[in-house]
């Protein structure tokens, strides 16, 4: 359904220009509707606190990762029998300390995940681009590149890669790069396919506009949405496969530490001490829902019209409640709304 | 008596098409078919003079806005000529191509999806001015944009505003703004009021028509609506299925129409006028417009023509004059 | 009571003092702003205006398709005079809604499923509303298509909707709507998205159903021609409310309220020539703030100091109604000069 938006009259643009959006008053507006949606908030705080985590590792961590000790072997967490409060999260059969190897681990998790988003995804746009914008013989080359590596199993091309050059981090992060960035030329050759076809980029060829200042000025913005809301997503893949390729021994490699690497070394002790792969694998899993839920966030916020639904629906909900708590302004609304019935 | 202008006929034509022809490829038939080719624009000629509006009118798949873009170089001609201001434009590419647009421009239908929401309005207008080297930044052209904002009548404080925040006729003046940015003596007019309400669209008019009378335009004014066409143009021509069926003066067109086509057409029009509209006679034919992949065979408006002959369905029937500048496309009229 | 209805006893379907609201991130939108009127049997009641006038929302009200963030925020809507408003009036709205009214879109292209074939989609309407069995909806579309003039209905059952043209689809929507015998079609743009010569087909159609079929039509359109055509009475619409109503011959021919005149004089005529558009400056008023007043005094040439206070439609002949302080005074005497070149 259309929704009749306000048509502006000569006084409401007048306005409008003064109240030209900042940065700062847009920021605010964003901070103030993601604070309206509480599991997109909570999303966003946890990724928040993940990232100072990781940053500020050193300070936050009661030890050195790495650091063994005999004594203190597969110590339980701290509100367990036998557990004490100098280890909270108790200890490896190496006698370190887990919850500062979860904390440290955070470091590669996050770390991969955002270089193998930056890169792949550079990557893929610039080919997306060159293909949707180029068409003809350009597109179906790359379109087919893309088509042969989707269908090739990624699991076995790292494999086969990482057998061959040694794992590392810096090749796995390659590897990762090499495996991942389909989806983004997929994505963005589709919308640029459709943005040339819009009267905008058709004005923007007939007024003269040179090709490089068409894609650049009037294609490339279409894009930032959709890819900011793609990048997100694929991020929870990437840490999912760091984790996946640490846990094989492929990624990470001791002593740097990352949950997937832990959860493979408290594997064995699984029946004596639980909380080795517990507390990584919770980390990932919180990881990767929080994420999520910020992505939904952000989908729906860049998306105008779904936005402007969920506007419409938490007010709904708002009134409904304030009608709850006043049981008069309730009795008089329901007496205009219910009309002559 | 303001409008319409008096156009100019000894003066050469500023544009002439001569026999043009577009061609269309669709998708391949089946895997390894070879893709197949259909005639969106069969055997199109005209003039347009200095000063004058031809209008251009047709129903959807009548090749009108094919011929817009056709004139204007956005689509490759397969066969036949344009000449533009006394050169032959046809096969101009590359810089040359980017150089003429200085002169020839496009207002569009959808006044919504033709600015970029993301430029400022100045960022719009100005850009035709910055791509052709004529300022260097935008901020040189403030004065000249002021000026033009205030000939399409928009407020000057518009400068620095999205399009989001202006209706859909002021969005249409500044698009305007933009075609005449680059000062051109030509601008093909593609539906420009058709998208927008009814009591703005007389105002874009107004607009188009006195800028016409100031800045000595030309337009091809391509429109279905054939009470805007006959209000604002001085000749005018019906296309059909991507033929040309006929083209005359404006009066001589919608107070004598030959072919049968444009009789039916004028009669569909509806009146906005109770009294006269239940008395008016209208010819209503059945069918629709042939598929253009597989054309009939002879003149395309024998499938639903009610004087259709044996020759009609046969051969193509070619524009003849049947009176000073009345050209009609029909065997049997 | 605005916009009465001709025939004795209770009008088919009134609407009173109805106000629709968008709670948009903008602000409140004021869709409907008491909107009142009432069709009575066999009736063609043409509803004219621009976009964001209100007369969709005012469709789609009827039709119970208000959805978020979209309300009715008061007023009624009453068929045969029960309210379908309210716990109890949208169960009997479900019970009438599609059955006995019935709406016709502007685009038929998306309001058919693309993936079913078209005897399929009709058949659906005639068994769900009807309880027909397969063969006998079978039978029902084919005469139904047959009915709305598409040759060679019993083929066309089994093609799916992109095999039909525009027009043709329209005629298939057209024949889904008085699958159920409706009395009440309410249509909406319906030819917009179609050719003229098509249009004058579908118009043609709709007037031969209306005398066949004894059907009450609702017309919404911005298409002044359209209107004058095919309907009894016109009623115009500006920024949420209606402006005028009367006959259709009288509405044409002696508009009272400014805003009618302007827009008459505004569109080009196919059977005139005019030196010049009256053109009527400025735009709708924003419906988030709308003006106090009357909605139309920013851009009416006769407006003073009385059109701060807002009219009520009032009767200005026995069989027509204004919202005006000053009806019937000729408002655009004179063509104006664009201010541009002045």
């Amino acid at each position: 359904m259309a929704i009749p938006m306000p048509v502006t009259t000569p006084v409401a643009t007048a306005r409008n220009a003064a109240q030209r959006p900042t940065l700062l008053s847009r920021l605010d507006e964003f901070g103030r509707e993601l604070w309206q949606d509480k599991l997109g908030t909570l999303g966003f705080a946890v990724i928040v606190a993940l990232l100072l985590m990781a940053i500020l590792a050193p300070l936050l961590a009661p030890y050195d990762p790495a650091a063994q000790s005999v004594i203190s072997r597969l110590k339980p967490p701290a509100w367990l029998p036998k557990g004490s409060w100098e280890h909270i999260l108790g200890t490896d059969h190496l006698g370190r300390d887990v919850l500062s190897r979860v904390i440290y681990g955070a470091r590669a998790s996050l770390l991969v995940g955002v270089l193998v988003v930056l890169f792949a995804g550079s990557f893929g746009v610039v080919l997306g681009l060159w293909a949707g914008f180029r068409g003809g013989r350009t597109d179906s080359i790359i379109m087919r590149i893309v088509d042969v590596q989707v269908a090739f199993p990624g699991l076995l091309l790292i494999l086969l890669v990482i057998s061959v050059i040694g794992p590392s981090m810096a090749t796995m992060i390659i590897v990762l790069v090499v495996t991942n960035w389909m989806v983004y030329a997929r994505v963005v050759r589709g919308i640029v396919l459709s943005v040339r076809q819009t009267p905008y980029v058709e004005a923007a060829e007939m007024i003269g506009c040179k090709t490089s200042r068409v894609i650049f000025r009037h294609i490339l913005p279409n894009l930032t949405s959709p890819l900011l809301t793609l990048g997100i997503l694929e991020f929870t893949n990437i840490v999912l496969a760091e984790a996946a390729l640490s846990f094989l021994g492929l990624g990470v490699q001791p002593p740097a530490t990352s949950w997937g690497l832990d959860v493979a070394n408290g594997r064995d002790y699984i029946f004596v001490a639980w909380w080795l792969i517990t507390f990584p694998g919770l980390s990932i899993a919180t990881t990767v829902l929080a994420v999520n839920l910020f992505a939904s966030w952000v989908r729906v916020t860049t998306d105008p019209q779904e936005r402007e639904k969920r506007f419409a629906y938490q007010r709904a909900k708002l009134a409904a409640r304030r009608a709850r708590r006043s049981p008069q302004a309730q009795s008089s609304e329901a007496k205009s709304q219910g009309g002559r019935s | 008596m303001l409008n319409p202008v008096p156009a100019q006929p000894p003066a050469p034509p500023l544009l002439s098409v001569q026999g043009l022809d577009v061609t269309y490829e669709t998708g391949a038939q089946g895997f390894w078919g070879r893709p197949k080719a259909f005639k969106a624009l069969e055997d199109i000629s005209f003039d347009l003079h200095p000063g004058e509006t031809l209008g251009l009118v047709g129903e959807s798949g009548s090749g009108k806005t094919t011929t817009g873009r056709a004139v204007l170089r956005r689509i490759t001609a397969s066969a036949g000529k344009i000449v533009f201001q006394g050169k032959d434009i046809t096969h101009t590419k590359g810089e040359a191509l980017r150089k003429l647009r200085r002169n020839m421009q496009l207002v569009f239908q959808d006044p919504y999806a033709s600015l970029n929401p993301r430029m400022r309005v100045i960022d719009l207008v100005a850009e035709p001015l910055l791509v052709h080297g004529l300022i260097r930044h935008v901020d040189e052209a403030r004065d000249r944009i002021t000026e033009l904002l205030r000939i399409v009548g928009l407020p000057a404080d518009a400068h620095d505003r999205f399009p989001h925040a202006f209706s859909g006729g002021q969005r249409q003046r500044i698009g305007i703004a933009r075609a005449l940015a680059l000062q051109p003596e030509f601008i093909v007019a593609d539906e420009p009021v058709s998208a927008l309400d009814v009591s703005v669209r007389a105002q874009v008019v107004n607009l188009m028509q006195d800028l016409q009378r100031e800045l000595g335009l030309s337009y091809l004014f391509i429109a279905h609506d054939l009470s805007v066409v006959r209000h604002i143009s001085h000749r005018v021509a019906i296309l059909y299925a991507g033929r040309m069926v006929e083209i005359a003066d404006r009066d001589d067109l919608y107070d004598h129409p030959i072919h049968p086509y444009t009789e039916a057409l004028l009669s569909a029009v509806p009146v906005p006028d109770p009294r006269t509209q239940r008395q008016r006679k209208r010819i209503v034919y059945g069918g629709e417009i042939p598929d253009l992949v597989n054309p009939p065979a002879g003149c395309r408006f024998s499938t639903r023509c009610p004087l259709a002959t044996e020759q009609c369905h046969k051969e193509a029937p070619k524009l003849s004059e049947r009176s000073a500048g009345h050209l009609v496309a029909c065997w049997n009229r | 009571m605005s916009v009465s209805a001709n025939s004795t006893g209770t009008p088919l379907l009134e609407v009173e003092k109805l106000k629709v609201e968008f709670d948009t991130r903008r602000g409140l939108v004021q869709g409907l702003r008491g909107v009142t009127l009432s069709i009575g049997r066999g009736e063609t009641l043409g509803v004219v205006g621009e976009s964001g006038s209100g007369k969709s929302v005012t469709a789609q009200a009827v039709m119970g398709l208000i959805d978020l963030p979209g309300r009715i925020a008061s007023g009624d809507i009453r068929w045969k005079g029960r309210s379908l408003l309210g716990s109890d009036g949208e169960r009997y709205a479900r019970d009438i809604r599609g059955k006995e009214v019935a709406m016709v879109f502007q685009d038929p292209m998306t309001s058919l499923n693309p993936v079913l074939k078209i005897g399929t989609q009709i058949g659906e309407v005639l068994e769900r509303h009807l309880g027909m069995t397969r063969a006998q909806a079978r039978n029902r579309a084919e005469e139904l298509l047959a009915a709305v003039g598409i040759s060679a209905p019993g083929r066309r059952l089994d093609q799916y909707p992109h095999e039909f043209s525009g027009g043709m689809r329209q005629r298939v929507m057209i024949a889904m709507a008085i699958a159920c015998e409706p009395e009440l079609l309410i249509a909406d743009e319906p030819t917009t998205a179609l050719d003229v010569t098509i249009q004058a087909q579908i118009l043609e159609l709709l007037a031969e159903l209306q005398q066949s079929l004894g059907l009450s039509v609702v017309l919404i359109t911005h298409d002044l021609g359209v209107v004058a055509g095919l309907c009894h009475r016109v009623a115009v619409m500006y920024a949420g409310q209606i402006i005028e109503t009367g006959l259709a011959e009288d509405v044409f021919e002696r508009p009272a309220h400014p805003y009618t005149q302007g827009l008459l004089r505004s569109t080009p005529r196919l059977d005139e020539v005019s030196d010049r558009l009256v053109s009527i400056e400025g735009t709708p008023p924003n419906l988030v703030t709308p003006p106090e007043g009357c909605s139309f005094q920013q851009r009416c040439p006769l407006s003073g100091e009385a059109c701060r206070k807002a009219p009520k439609l009032e009767h200005i002949r026995p069989d027509a109604e204004a919202a005006c302080w000053r009806p019937s005074v000729p408002a655009w005497a004179t063509p104006l000069m664009s201010p541009t070149f002045p």
